[in-house]
């Protein structure tokens, strides 16, 4: 037990440290791991995995070292799986917040900045068109993003401000009713 | 108190992010915002930063607010309110509500948070580019398009369908941050 703990700790601290680029990258990573090295779960097991952590709110990451790390070693092999997967970002992080001010200040550095900052646009823009094109193309999808994006952009420009757990939240609640509202129909006919 | 602080909005951003990467994009550019803790640009900085280091950036960003506003005591409580949500979700999903995503309410109501968080992610693109490429932040104020920017931004995109074309998959951020700071650069001692 103790040792699967320990080899927990070491593959999730790799993953930590390793995966640029956010949870999608270590996907393959962790079944690579998890299902074919180390057979410590199933490949069906593995894909109910990655749709629960892709389902449920927080990091992909995260979510995945505290399933496998449940799933072989129950409650002790969850905690250290994600303190494990933490540990690298935290570590790394904290030390860059400590100079980082001072580092901006180099006039070099602020002008990099400067066009860094149009490249985050152009990240969260590209990553919001992937994922635009993975999700189905229902009437109720696509009534949903455009009132989202037309909601928040006027939200910005009138300078009224709603939070993002509205949306969330009415959302989800329009998901719910849609649904029923189908069954309902479905019983009807 | 600030660890107090931190550690609820953060654990709020922690439970309801979701999408995973930038699914949260626009909660925690609210909460920062809203509580003084980053300027928008500010914000935009850490965002490159998060893309050129390891790990998530709900993680990634709880540590370095909670750092600059509290110490190494204020990024211990932001992390963990980070975290925290998700553990605590999925163990309770594996050991005890093992079919939750088998309810057909789960489920609908996920179908209503999917298309919800493209969109929020989509906007605050959008937002972000209004306002730094355009100089457009609100009707009371008249836009000053940056020039500098709007060729930076162009010259990116051109790259990525390039990128696209040529090698059927999208350039690694990575990649794409160099690349816009050398512009940076030349732009700045030009």
């Amino acid at each position: 037990m103790m040792k699967k703990i320990l080899s927990l700790f070491w593959t999730f601290f790799k993953i930590g440290a390793f995966t640029f680029g956010g949870g999608y990258a270590m996907i393959a990573l962790l079944e690579n791991e998890f299902v074919e090295k180390k057979k410590w779960i199933t490949k069906n097991e593995f894909l109910d995995m990655v749709a629960i952590a892709e389902s449920t709110p927080g990091p992909v990451a995260v979510n995945s070292a505290t399933y496998i790390g449940y799933k072989t070693a129950g409650f002790k092999g969850a905690a250290v799986s994600t303190l494990a997967v933490c540990i690298p970002s935290f570590a790394v992080i904290f030390c860059i917040s400590l100079f980082f001010e001072q580092f901006l200040k180099l006039t070099y550095v602020s002008y990099a900045f400067r066009g860094i900052q149009v490249c985050v646009i152009y990240l969260i823009l590209s990553a919001g068109l992937k994922m635009l094109k993975n999700i189905k193309k229902t009437a109720f999808n696509i009534v949903i993003l455009l009132s989202v994006i037309a909601a928040m952009v006027s939200c910005s420009v009138f300078s009224v401000s709603i939070s993002s757990v509205c949306y969330i939240l009415i959302c989800g609640v329009l998901g719910t009713a849609a649904f029923f509202l189908k069954k309902l129909k479905k019983g009807c006919d | 108190m600030i660890y107090i602080k931190l550690f609820f909005s953060f654990l709020m951003i922690g439970a309801l992010s979701f999408g995973g990467g930038y699914g949260m994009v626009s909660l925690v550019q609210e909460t920062v915002l809203s509580n003084g803790w980053l300027s928008e640009s500010e914000f935009m900085n850490f965002i490159a930063v998060s893309e050129s280091t390891p790990g998530p950036l709900a993680i990634n960003m709880a540590t370095f607010i909670g750092s600059t506003q509290g110490g190494i005591l204020g990024s211990l409580f932001a992390t963990t309110g980070v975290v925290l949500p998700s553990f605590i979700i999925i163990l309770l999903i594996s050991a005890v509500l093992k079919n939750l995503l088998k309810y057909s309410a789960v489920n609908a109501f996920l179908s209503g948070v999917r298309p919800c968080v493209v969109g929020m992610i989509l906007a605050t693109a959008s937002v972000m580019a209004l306002s730094s490429l355009l100089g457009f932040v609100d009707l009371n104020t008249a836009a000053e398009p940056d020039i500098e920017s709007v060729i930076i931004f162009a010259a990116l995109w051109c790259i990525h369908i390039i990128f696209k074309k040529v090698k059927k998959k999208t350039p690694s951020p990575i990649l794409m941050i160099i690349l816009s700071a050398a512009l940076g650069i030349i732009f700045g001692t030009v």
